[in-house]
């Protein structure tokens, strides 16, 4: 495929399938120009409800497989924990959806082979399954460390144990693998795995533990977040994120066009739901003397 | 024979009545994946200061029956970036753009009408009232007819006089035809109904609201009556100011409940959310709706619901 990535669209789309996978759901849909489109760690979003729904916001969901069956699948697993996702879940074979992707950026891959650790927890396992034959295609070996509150929340911990070189489990209430949460068994992994590069998709508390653990082996970090959005597309700047550029200043960003995933590193986890006072445009932030907004690293700090 | 669209704002011809309400599209760019921008009646920037701002912490947004209650508070890049960026690709797209600008002061608002004034290709500009006045505690500007018409007397006086400019009222007023008087008086073109209604939702699982900012604003079909009612009572009292009627349109119908009302272009905004496609299909669906009564042309149906002009209403009511 083009490495020129075409943008996203807005189609039709039918239910292939929709299955229970333990707690969560599973949606299969005939979509081919986002199939086509997609490269891990972007995602789709769905207008639930119908044309006439009083549920505005669009779900987003990050993309677990694409297959090229029926001109192109898209799936994605969720849990169904409010209305719009029970209606989701309550869909069969050959039901419509007005669905749009492939959104956001996907996520970088290493230039040479590189030793890389897949961190999953709950459903947010998902979306790293695709990345991790993009990352075996370029010859990169695999590591999974997946975890979730029980054993029916682990997703894809059988895959994980096929498919990559180690999976190590972990839940809450040790029904599978290790008790505790994935940042319990990280150090650990990454020194067997001599890990090199950290891919984690997790709620924000786990993902801001990971960043600091990987951080004190210099390890490079890629966060996909999982905010809340209602667009999807970054026009209604729901899901802002506080994010330091490479020149060193602080930004709003919107997590569904500037992510979902993110360098790690640069995510001022600890001031998620804040507004930090040295982002630009924040209160009392006055622009350098010059006055150009491209004027480099003047505010860092 | 499809009906004629086009409507005409200040100097501009618009293709049609259907605006993307401002910030529901950024400054087109976004839409543009999804949509061709040069086919909706213009692009209604999102509301632009003086310097860049980062807006309210998350979570900034709430979902409420039929509507969204927002607190984003007016994230955007400044008019330096907006001038060299983003209003010259929106006319590289072939799309018309209204500005929306907001301030904290009159004297914002004044300084903001005279950078556009330097600007080409600026079909209109459109005051965000809905602003907290930096010089009266807070208050917004668009709750009192004396500030809102400061407001807009700032912006008319340092505005280039062929740019028109439309003042965007607040439903949350006992009188919105005086604040309306008062904008008209002060040298308004035209008026935009209607802003977000102030909302609040408490977020149940936390225990705490459900915004960071607490308070936010209510749009969506769910305030579409109440944008009626006020294009209604504005045009009753100003019947020859044009409206831009703003406020829970979604359909073609509802784009023509509005311009019924007597609004004489209509916004389309939250639906973007909903739908990135909406403004194109609300075209396509006004078009079906003015077929349907055996509307000519658009402006033909403006107000109609008035019945005062008795000619057209009663050749046009359905049944008739």
């Amino acid at each position: 495929m083009s490495e020129a990535a075409a943008g996203p669209v807005q189609v039709r789309a039918t239910v292939l399938t929709s299955r229970r996978v333990d707690a969560y759901h599973a949606l299969t849909l005939v979509a081919p120009a986002i199939s086509a489109r997609f490269r891990p760690g972007q995602f789709v979003t769905i207008a639930v409800g119908g044309s006439q729904s009083s549920m505005l916001g669009r779900r987003a969901f990050a993309v677990h497989d694409v297959r090229p069956d029926h001109g192109g699948t898209v799936e994605f697993v969720f849990e169904a924990s409010g209305p719009g996702t029970q209606w989701l879940a309550a869909l069969r074979a050959r039901d419509v959806l007005d669905a749009t992707g492939p959104l956001g950026r996907p996520f970088p891959v290493p230039k040479n082979p590189s030793r890389c650790l897949l961190v999953g927890d709950g459903y947010g396992s998902a979306p790293l399954f695709g990345l991790a034959a993009r990352l075996r295609d370029r010859g990169s070996s695999v590591d999974f460390l997946l975890g979730g509150r029980s054993a029916d929340r682990v997703f894809g911990a059988l895959t994980a144990r096929r498919s990559g070189r180690s999976a190590t489990v972990t839940t809450a209430d040790g029904s599978l693998g290790a008790r505790g949460q994935v940042t319990g068994m990280l150090e650990q992994v990454i020194r067997e795995a001599r890990t090199e590069v950290v891919y984690a998709c997790a709620p924000v508390s786990v993902l801001r533990d990971v960043t600091a653990m990987a951080g004190r082996y210099t390890i490079p970090v890629q966060a996909m977040v999982d905010v809340p959005m209602a667009c999807g597309i970054g026009v209604c700047m729901g899901c802002a994120l506080p994010v330091t550029g490479t020149d060193g200043i602080t930004r709003i960003v919107r997590s569904c066009v500037d992510g979902p995933v993110f360098r790690a590193d640069l995510v001022r986890w600890d001031d998620i739901g804040t507004i930090p006072f040295d982002a630009l445009g924040a209160p009392g932030w006055k622009p350098r003397a010059e006055g150009h907004l491209n004027a480099g690293a003047g505010h860092a700090g | 024979m499809p009906a004629d669209l086009r409507t005409r704002l200040g100097q501009t011809e618009l293709p049609n009545p259907v605006l993307a309400a401002s910030g529901c599209a950024g400054a087109g760019r976004e839409l543009a994946q999804f949509i061709d921008v040069a086919r909706v009646g213009a692009i209604i920037s999102k509301s632009i200061m003086t310097e860049p701002r980062t807006g309210n912490p998350a979570p900034r947004l709430a979902e409420t029956p039929s509507g969204l209650l927002n607190s984003v508070g007016l994230q955007g890049p400044g008019i330096d970036a907006f001038l060299q960026r983003d209003l010259p690709w929106l006319l590289s797209r072939g799309a018309r753009a209204v500005v929306s600008i907001a301030g904290q002061t009159v004297r914002e608002y004044g300084a903001l009408a005279a950078r556009l004034s330097d600007a080409a290709g600026v079909s209109a500009v459109e005051i965000n009232l809905s602003c907290p006045n930096a010089e009266d505690a807070g208050r917004l500007f668009a709750l009192d007819p004396q500030p809102a018409g400061t407001v807009v007397a700032a912006v008319r006086g340092s505005l280039r006089y062929d740019i028109p400019v439309f003042a965007k009222l607040s439903p949350d007023v006992t009188d919105i035809v005086a604040v309306a008087g008062a904008c008209v008086a002060a040298g308004a073109d035209g008026l935009s109904l209607i802003n977000v209604l102030l909302g609040m939702a408490i977020d149940t699982a936390r225990l705490r609201p459900a915004l960071a900012g607490t308070y936010g604003g209510l749009s969506g079909p769910a305030v579409r009556p109440v944008a009626v009612r006020c294009i209604w009572q504005v045009r009753e009292a100003f019947p020859d100011v044009p409206i831009i009627g703003t406020g829970g349109v979604r359909t073609g119908r509802d784009a023509l409940e509005l311009l019924l009302a007597g609004a004489s272009m209509v916004g389309v905004g939250t639906a973007i959310v909903n739908d990135p496609s909406a403004c194109p299909r609300v075209v396509r669906e006004l078009e079906e709706e003015l077929a349907a009564i055996g509307a000519d042309r658009v402006a033909d149906i403006v107000s109609q619901a008035h019945g005062g002009h008795g000619r057209v209403a009663r050749g046009l009511a359905r049944g008739a």
